[in-house]
């Protein structure tokens, strides 16, 4: 595969680190509930408070949950041991974050990108979540505050870090393996993985390098990006930056940058970090986890269906657009869809209307019901307009599209009814028939629009241009 | 006065036996160990706090439950010392630390709830030397402690308030934790019993940790089978401490009363004269005890231990590392002490600055270095691997052996002031005990007759994991020789 190029004769060269909160009931390492938006310092405890002569105890389903994400990433899961990363800092009540080092529990594992490339994906490995500090003060930052304010509901909440190899070449790839590991760990359910709430996390590692260069220049690493739209800006402002350095002669040096999104650039970040030894050793507090080969078996067996196989399964049935489909697989309506068009429905109709009219979900709406909507839509029994009102009614309510039509008065408008009233019209209105004869395309919407008035608007506009068109062509 | 041994000591299971009967009362028991703290504690100061209010409570609460005709179980008004590093809920826990600053716990270790949970009555706090970094009691930043035997002496350390507490007869059991000997190597000094559990027997959630893979709460007592009853009571699995060992040991009084005929211990020859620094007289003394072994029917032979050669200096790596990073939490931010700074940084420097004492500060430096990018294989790295050989070492002879023998100390208790300015020279105080800790074995220390100075030397007894059965059975029958 010939490289791609980022500008001229550059290669862009991005890793990044997705940082997803686990959607378990608990903590990682207590009984503490792992929940958002309470009360700040209500979920906390002994353990997750690092209160002295506190031990932490690993939360089963969290490693499972990770474990489950590892094999859905083609990852091999190890035995893996917990480490302790040593930094002071006051969000994290210990002074040291349990996080994993040089055992991490995935491993060496890829992800398929819809457009059929692989990123290589490093690790997954399970950590903890620290605290949330909010620094009181002009700066709003740490630096100049007048005091800061420490909420620990957060402070152990179980994370998993998946780590990818510096293996992006577009912006467009790092937002379709971002939304890729999104729709996977939607599909497993083993977390939220909303960005603007923050459950997930993603910093980006970026450098760049001739094209043809094998080796790996210095990067940053971009942290603060909290959307798809930003991560493309941030990694397009860095690599900009990067290349301008280049180009005058000097080079970036390795550190930590936040993304300004109002500013749209990034910023040095704590340059101490620079120096920061983390003193990684392994957490003596915790046993290894070593889960048996049948565990590992019995997830493979559990795994549901991953995006790609469910986007391909709709795509056979439906040739809908990838786009749409990609949609309905993260909400979850494939399932749906599928079963939708093998009830009858019309695939178009069907893929139209789950991915334009139906956003917020099905309600009552059942593939049965839906598929009768479809079908009537595809006879020309009832317009469009027509459908989307019927629509509504049988998300709210539920109930029969046919008897709904009929109760609202929708019964479709005979076709030889119609085509008297165009020809009434095309009598009455001889000028503008002309001008449409004679190609004024503006004038069509006219007589469309007499129609409907005339029928409140229970005449099926395809319908009317078709008539339309087929006087003409006689004349 | 120069020393405070009472004339005997009363047993913490006929103590048990005499509440649960109603023979004696549980507070009455306790006003008797209150007004033998009253008279020498001032001298002793075995104790950070003594808890009189609450241990009255408890020992009222024993009382109503003998006289409702409850079981009020195998402790029954035994009063018990606890070490300074245990939490206690509502009571300062302090591990004699300035920076914690009468710090008070929300919750009660696993060890002091089965106390409870077994009648006994909670008498106080003990002293040690801070966050239990010491061979002496004299790193307490509340002052040292006292050996009851001798009150110019050291106790040893780092339980050394603990193992006063059981000489003094200011309680008949104490409880300490031992990361490196703090319960045997005090035990020895002060001529109690004291025993380290197998690593993982006892539950270590609510101890102030110094070193996690080396910490194990144990016993201190005045007789082998009073250990063997506390330790009962306070093993077992702890859902709360992930390394808390599932399987449960054979009862630990089982082969109490059996004799030792026909059993195999090995004299490890490292410890009696093949590494410098055990005086000849405790090697004399153990000489002694393999003796009496052996009439006792046991067959005694010597045997090799060759990675204990380097178990101190692989010790004095892994322990300040792992207490490098379990002491970080104490910053100023949450509890304790906090000394204002200009800012985040200055504040936790001034706060761990005024808050630690000096060896706490050492072992810090000496571990945050040795875990440093680049020294961590050279030095950490390099001491894991002593423990793995260690390991093999014991694994090889319990294959031949029952239970193995050495002193506790290389010496008796030495003056208060004696070894402060040297910290290498305290250190070597551990180079009997510290080969257990690093192999998570269980050993006790036995009193077994006393040396030149008139203070006590210990005897220890190490046996495999969770075959502590078998380390008390012999044990027993040392003590009942050096009697």
């Amino acid at each position: 595969m010939s490289p791609e190029i980022f500008k001229e004769n550059w290669e862009l060269v991005v890793g990044l680190e997705v940082h997803a909160e686990l959607a378990t009931t608990t903590k990682l390492f207590c009984g503490c509930l792992n929940q958002f938006g309470n009360e700040p310092n209500t979920n906390v405890c002994p353990v997750c408070l690092g209160l002295p002569g506190s031990l932490p105890v690993v939360n089963e389903k969290a490693v499972y949950f990770a474990m489950q994400l590892g094999r859905a990433l083609n990852c091999t899961v190890n035995r893996s041991v917990f480490a302790r990363k040593n930094y002071f800092y006051p969000d994290m009540p210990k002074d040291f974050q349990i996080s994993q080092y040089d055992l991490p529990t995935n491993s060496d594992g890829r992800l398929d990108l819809p457009n059929g490339i692989t990123i290589g994906i490093e690790r997954a490995h399970i950590e903890e979540d620290t605290g949330k500090t909010t620094h009181i003060g002009t700066s709003g930052r740490i630096s100049g505050a007048d005091y800061s304010l420490v909420d620990y509901n957060r402070a152990g909440v179980p994370l998993i870090e998946i780590v990818t190899k510096p293996e992006i070449h577009t912006i467009d790839q790092a937002k379709a393996y971002v939304s890729e590991l999104r729709a996977i760990l939607l599909t497993l359910g083993v977390s939220d993985a909303k960005m603007e709430e923050g459950s997930i996390r993603v910093d980006a590692n970026v450098s760049i390098r001739d094209i043809g260069e094998t080796n790996l220049r210095t990067r940053c690493e971009i942290k603060n990006v909290n959307s798809l739209k930003s991560l493309g800006r941030a990694i397009d402002y860095e690599a900009n930056r990067h290349i301008g350095l280049y180009e005058n002669g000097e080079s970036p040096k390795q550190e930590t940058r936040h993304w300004d999104e109002n500013a749209g650039r990034t910023r040095s970040g704590r340059s101490k970090e620079d120096a920061e030894d983390y003193r990684y050793f392994p957490e003596p507090d915790l046993v290894p986890l070593n889960p048996s080969k049948e565990t590992i078996t019995k997830i493979d067996q559990e795994l549901p269906e991953l995006p790609a196989e469910r986007r391909k399964e709709l795509l056979d049935l439906s040739g809908a657009k990838p786009s749409d489909i990609a949609l309905l697989v993260e909400r979850n309506h494939d399932s749906f869809a599928t079963e939708t068009i093998t009830s009858g429905g019309s695939p178009n109709q069907v893929i139209k209307h789950l991915v334009n009219n139906l956003p917020d979900g099905l309600g009552q709406l059942t593939p049965q019901t839906l598929a009768q909507l479809a079908q009537m839509e595809e006879e020309a029994k009832i317009t469009n307009t027509q459908a989307k009102k019927i629509l509504e009614e049988l998300v709210e309510q539920g109930g029969n599209p046919s008897n709904i039509a009929a109760e609202s008065g929708f019964e479709a408008i005979d076709t030889s009814e119609v085509e008297n009233l165009v020809d009434e019209l095309i009598t009455s209105h001889s000028d503008e028939w002309e001008r449409f004869c004679a190609g004024e395309k503006k004038v069509q919407g006219f007589f469309v629009g007499q129609i409907m008035k005339a029928t409140s608007g229970q005449a099926d506009g395809k319908l009317i241009n078709q008539i339309l068109n087929e006087r003409s062509a006689k004349k | 006065m120069t020393s405070a041994i009472p004339d005997h000591y009363q047993s913490a299971s006929s103590i048990a036996a005499n509440v649960a009967s109603g023979e004696i009362s549980a507070a009455e028991t306790l006003e008797q160990y209150l007004n033998q703290i009253e008279d020498n504690e001032k001298d002793v100061h075995a104790f950070n706090l003594v808890t009189i209010d609450e241990a009255r409570a408890l020992a009222n609460e024993i009382d109503k439950l003998v006289s409702k005709g409850g079981n009020p179980g195998p402790l029954a008004g035994v009063p018990v010392a606890i070490k300074d590093n245990l939490c206690t809920r509502g009571i300062p826990t302090t591990a004699s630390s300035k920076i914690l600053q009468q710090w008070k716990p929300p919750y009660d270790a696993t060890v002091v709830r089965k106390l409870k949970e077994a009648g006994a009555t909670i008498i106080g706090k003990t002293n040690l030397d801070e966050f239990a970094m010491g061979s002496s009691t004299e790193n307490s930043a509340f002052g040292p402690t006292r050996n009851p035997h001798d009150f110019s002496c050291v106790p040893g350390g780092s339980s050394g308030g603990s193992a006063a507490a059981v000489a003094a007869g200011f309680a008949p059991i104490a409880i300490g934790s031992d990361t490196g000997g703090s319960i045997r190597q005090p035990a020895s000094l002060c001529g109690v019993v004291g025993v380290k559990p197998t690593y993982g027997g006892v539950s270590r959630y609510g101890l102030l940790a110094f070193a996690s893979s080396l910490d194990q709460v144990g016993p201190f007592a005045n007789s082998v089978k009073d250990a063997a009853i506390v330790h009962e009571v306070i093993g077992g699995f702890d859902p709360l401490d992930s390394t808390s060992i599932k399987e449960a040991p054979s009862p630990f009084t089982d082969l109490l009363g059996q004799g030792i005929n026909n059993l195999k211990v090995g004299v490890i020859k490292e410890l009696m004269g093949g590494i410098d620094g055990i005086s000849d007289e405790v090697i004399a003394r153990a000489n002694e005890a393999v003796t009496a072994l052996s009439n006792a029917g046991a067959q005694v032979e010597e045997v090799s231990l060759p990675a204990a050669l380097y178990c101190l200096s692989a010790y004095y790596l892994i322990a300040p590392a792992e207490a490098s990073s379990n002491l970080s939490r104490y910053d100023g931010v949450r509890y304790g002490l906090r000394v204002d700074g200009n800012n985040l940084n200055e504040m936790n420097i001034n706060t761990r600055t005024e808050g630690f004492g000096d060896e706490v500060k050492r072992r810090i430096m000496l571990g945050t270095y040795a875990l440093s990018a680049g020294y961590y294989d050279a030095y950490y790295g390099k001491a894991l691997k002593v423990r793995r050989l260690l390991a093999e070492n014991f694994a090889d002879l319990y294959k031949d052996y029952d239970v193995l023998l050495s002193p506790t100390s290389p010496c008796t208790a030495f003056k208060i002031g004696e070894k402060v300015s040297d910290p290498m020279t305290m250190y070597v105080n551990d180079v009997c005990t510290i080969p257990s800790n690093l192999v998570g074995h269980p050993a006790i220390s036995v009193p077994f007759g006393i040396g030149s100075d008139g203070m006590p030397i210990g005897i220890q007894i190490l046996a495999p994991p969770m075959n502590e059965s078998v380390m008390y059975q012999v044990a027993e029958t040392l003590e009942q020789a050096g009697t």
